[in-house]
């Protein structure tokens, strides 16, 4: 919880440094007091575009975190969301497929591409990495070769409105990806801090030797991780279809994983396994969404974008390595 | 006695936060000397070495080598004095031979572009090994030894470091029982050669036969010291603990109901063509006793269906078994305390709750959410029950000493009703105390109707627990002794492959 409430800290200085930059620049230009415009990170369409985002990448987040807390590593998210968003575009549009069918298929795919990672992992003992980044490549590969290249959008779908306000529409002003951030984050909490599942996720993560001779079916564990990253992957694949209205197959989605993976790791998940939580999770993708976000409103280079969040990423684990050092050293020494 | 000892320790003391951990503690090592060094865990011991080694400085008091007061302030000043630690955990390289090991940081290099001398590194090596009775060729992989065979590279390294005092931390605790043997008999030809060894060690026996002086530390105190000819099991003891104890052990008082557990034919993937079968009474503690490596844990594991490769026809009470995982075992009420208490038996990061709950914890859940209200009732129980220390069941098992560890790893299966437990190394690493304790939970235990197999490489342990003891020799049962044939020779005699007159067959046929 202490590392929550750090992030946490630290997401709200830096909103406060954001409002706090552009007030004073209103101010270097001439405003007086009672001029002052509410600055533009707080504006409506500002918090509401933020917000979407957050969701969109937040829900795949959530999925690479639980298998980082396996001790596991999924890199293929990226492609997966241009292979789900290219085929869920031509199912809709070119075979005029009913949308709930449409739908179905591009969840399953993700869940069985993630069940197979999970068997070639536990099965045929290879490498997360490696898995995944195999995937990474053929399933870009794949979608580029199903579209021929070409952008797919919904133009020519019909009957999609439920769907499009169901992934792109809003709730009470709320942007729905961040609805069903919420509510998946929720669900999520409950899997990893409260059922059985979740404990065995950490215990595998922790020592997986140590959890089989406890009589878990640690193949099982990690293998589900990976469906449950896929299926999570597919949720927000159809959201960011919707978002951005055409993919094309060549860079929708790229380095998608890497937000995932930096995000979980600032939200406090070790590449080791066995630690992490969601709501640390959620709040890493939101620190990473805002400083995107504050780079466009600071009107810094955009060509800084990926060199600041690498910076802070850096910065972030440093921090919580030293403080934890430190913590192990005042206890440590009573031993 | 020359007249200033090679090492001596004057008045240390050592504080932590909280914890005198040292209290004007003296110490004094002659060339040539082997001063055995022993008490209970916690007492103190690893920190006085870790003084020598330079990992901690002395809040108090001096080291002097040779009479000179010296300031060990890393392990580089350590081993410029001719200090070398051989630690419990050997720091061995397994990817590289044994020569690379040896000259690890000091290659001979040839110049310009500093290559590593290959000749010149295998030929120094080669004198190393021959003094020490190693007949292997340098260019072996430290993965293809022996456990032994590794620890004998390490004394080789400190050889070659011209190391004129080896710290030995619990050398023996991985080794069988020959290649004890050959470790005491090379301490001998060290400390002729004018080599001081200071042997730390749970294993009083070893300490008799190969000491020259014991020092007992207790509570970060010295608890007194004994001469050559004063060394026996008794004494040492009786000053680890502070008074004299005349046995650890209970002896049996259980009804046995003989043949309740029939195992037959079990095959493990390492000796896939010996087969073991054996019987075990209800009530009884049944020894495997045996040379390391003789299959005794494989066979466990083949038991608890942790060997994939493995086969075994088990049966419980007259009802046979079919077993092809661990939760098949869990499930039919088999259970493993494993040897390795840190990487199989425990997650030594996740808290005594957790640990204690993690292999029942369906039990505990409703609707596949964890009731945490019943996991802390039952994992306080067995924290009670078992006087497991530790400030709370939040504690992290990291910070546990290895007896309340492995209390914990027996708690976790008391909570599900064993009828069958197998213990790999019940007592190994734990000091006195908690280990008489782990022996009268295990003879209430089979007291109460379970089948207790326990696995030890203690001679000790063996004679004084056991109610039979099998004797096991490259992945089959060579004999079984009961208590009344039970003796060290006996068990030696079987254990290297020869069979023994009085030896009972392993099961009625």
């Amino acid at each position: 919880m202490k590392k929550e409430l750090g992030l946490l800290g630290l997401l709200v200085l830096l909103c406060l440094a954001v409002c706090g930059v552009e007030l004073g620049k209103q101010l270097h230009a001439g405003a007086t007091i009672s001029q002052l415009e509410l600055p533009r990170f707080l504006s409506q369409t500002n918090l509401t575009n933020t917000a979407n985002l957050i969701g969109l990448f937040g829900i795949f987040s959530i999925g690479i975190g639980l298998v980082i807390i396996t001790g596991g590593i999924d890199l293929s998210v990226g492609s997966m969301c241009a292979l789900v968003g290219v085929l869920l575009a031509m199912a809709l549009s070119e075979w005029h497929w009913p949308w709930p069918l449409a739908v179905g298929v591009a969840l399953l795919i993700p869940m069985l591409l993630g069940w197979a990672h999970g068997w070639l992992i536990t099965r045929m003992k290879m490498q997360p990495f490696i898995v995944t980044l195999c995937g990474l490549l053929i399933y870009r590969g794949a979608a580029r070769y199903l579209a021929g290249d070409a952008t797919k959008g919904f133009t020519a779908a019909r009957g999609i409105d439920a769907l499009r306000s169901l992934t792109s529409g809003k709730f009470l002003g709320i942007p729905m990806p961040f609805v069903m951030l919420i509510v998946i984050g929720v669900i999520m909490w409950v899997v990893l801090h409260r059922s059985v599942y979740g404990r065995y996720l950490f215990a595998v993560g922790r020592n997986e030797e140590a959890a089989r001779f406890s009589g878990i079916n640690t193949r099982l564990i990690i293998a589900g991780s990976y469906v449950l990253a896929g299926l999570l992957a597919g949720i927000s694949a159809i959201c960011f279809a919707f978002y951005t209205n055409s993919i094309s197959p060549s860079n929708h989605g790229n380095f998608y994983e890497l937000y995932g993976i930096a995000a979980a790791v600032l939200g406090g998940c070790s590449l080791r396994g066995g630690e992490g939580s969601i709501l640390g999770i959620v709040i890493g993708t939101t620190l990473l969404l805002v400083l995107q976000n504050l780079v466009n409103l600071l009107e810094i280079s955009s060509s800084l974008n990926f060199a600041v969040m690498g910076s802070v990423v850096l910065v972030g684990v440093l921090a919580d390595q030293i403080l934890q050092k430190r913590r192990l050293k005042t206890q440590g020494a009573r031993h | 006695m020359p007249d200033t000892p090679l090492l001596e320790m004057r008045g240390i003391g050592k504080r932590f936060p909280g914890v005198v951990a040292l209290d004007n503690v003296s110490l004094s090592v002659g060339k040539g000397d082997v001063l055995a060094l022993c008490g209970e865990n916690g007492a103190g011991k690893s920190t006085l070495m870790k003084i020598l080694g330079g990992v901690y400085q002395p809040d108090e008091g001096q080291v002097l080598v040779d009479g000179q007061p010296v300031k060990i302030n890393n392990v580089t000043d350590a081993m410029k004095l001719g200090i070398a630690f051989i630690h419990q955990e050997l720091n061995v390289l397994d990817n590289l031979d044994i020569a690379a090991n040896v000259f690890l940081g000091r290659e001979p290099l040839i110049e310009p572009f500093k290559l590593i001398n290959r000749r010149k590194i295998h030929a120094d090596t080669e004198p190393y090994l021959k003094r020490l009775g190693l007949d292997i060729a340098s260019d072996t992989k430290l993965r293809d030894l022996s456990i032994a065979q590794q620890q004998m590279v390490e004394i080789a390294k400190a050889m070659s470091l011209n190391a004129r005092i080896i710290i030995m931390d619990e050398p023996s605790s991985s080794l069988t029982l020959t290649e004890t043997e050959c470790l005491l008999k090379l301490v001998c030809e060290l400390s002729g050669q004018g080599v001081s060894i200071i042997y730390i060690s749970h294993r009083l026996g070893e300490i008799e036969h190969c000491a020259d002086r014991v020092a007992v530390l207790r509570d970060g105190k010295n608890a007194g010291e004994l001469n050559h000819d004063e060394i026996s099991h008794d004494r040492m003891v009786g000053l680890m603990v502070g008074r004299e104890i005349k046995s650890f052990y209970v002896q049996s008082e259980a009804k046995q109901t003989p043949g309740f557990l029939k195992v037959r034919d079990a095959r493990s993937s390492r000796y896939p063509t010996e087969s073991v079968s054996f019987d075990a009474a209800k009530g009884e503690i049944l020894g495997f006793a045996g040379l390391v490596g003789a299959g005794r844990s494989e066979i466990a594991k083949v038991l608890v269906g942790l060997d994939e490769q493995g086969s075994a026809e088990v049966s419980l009470g007259g009802e046979s078994l079919s077993i092809s995982s661990a939760r098949d075992s869990i499930r039919h009420g088999i259970y493993l305390v494993p040897e390795d208490r840190r990487g199989e038996g425990l997650i030594v990061g996740m808290t005594v709750r957790e640990n204690i709950t993690l292999p029942d914890l369906p039990k505990y859940a409703r609707a596949g959410l964890i009731q945490r209200d019943r996991e802390e009732r039952v994992s306080k129980e067995q924290v009670e029950s078992l006087k497991v220390k530790t400030p709370t069941i939040e504690a992290l098992i990291r910070n546990l000493s290895g007896g309340n560890q492995q209390k914990v790893v027996i708690g976790k299966w008391l909570a599900m009703g064993p009828k069958v437990l197998i213990l790999d190394e019940p007592t190994r690493g734990i000091d006195v105390g908690a280990k008489s304790e782990i022996y009268k939970l295990m003879r209430t235990l089979a007291g109460n109707g379970a089948v207790i197999l326990m696995i030890s490489s203690d001679m000790e342990e063996v004679l004084n627990v056991s109610d039979r003891v099998a004797v096991m020799h490259e992945g089959r049962i060579t004999g079984v002794l009961d208590r009344a044939t039970c003796n060290e020779e006996n068990i030696m005699q079987l254990a290297t492959g020869r069979s023994v007159a009085s030896a009972r067959p392993a099961f009625a046929a």
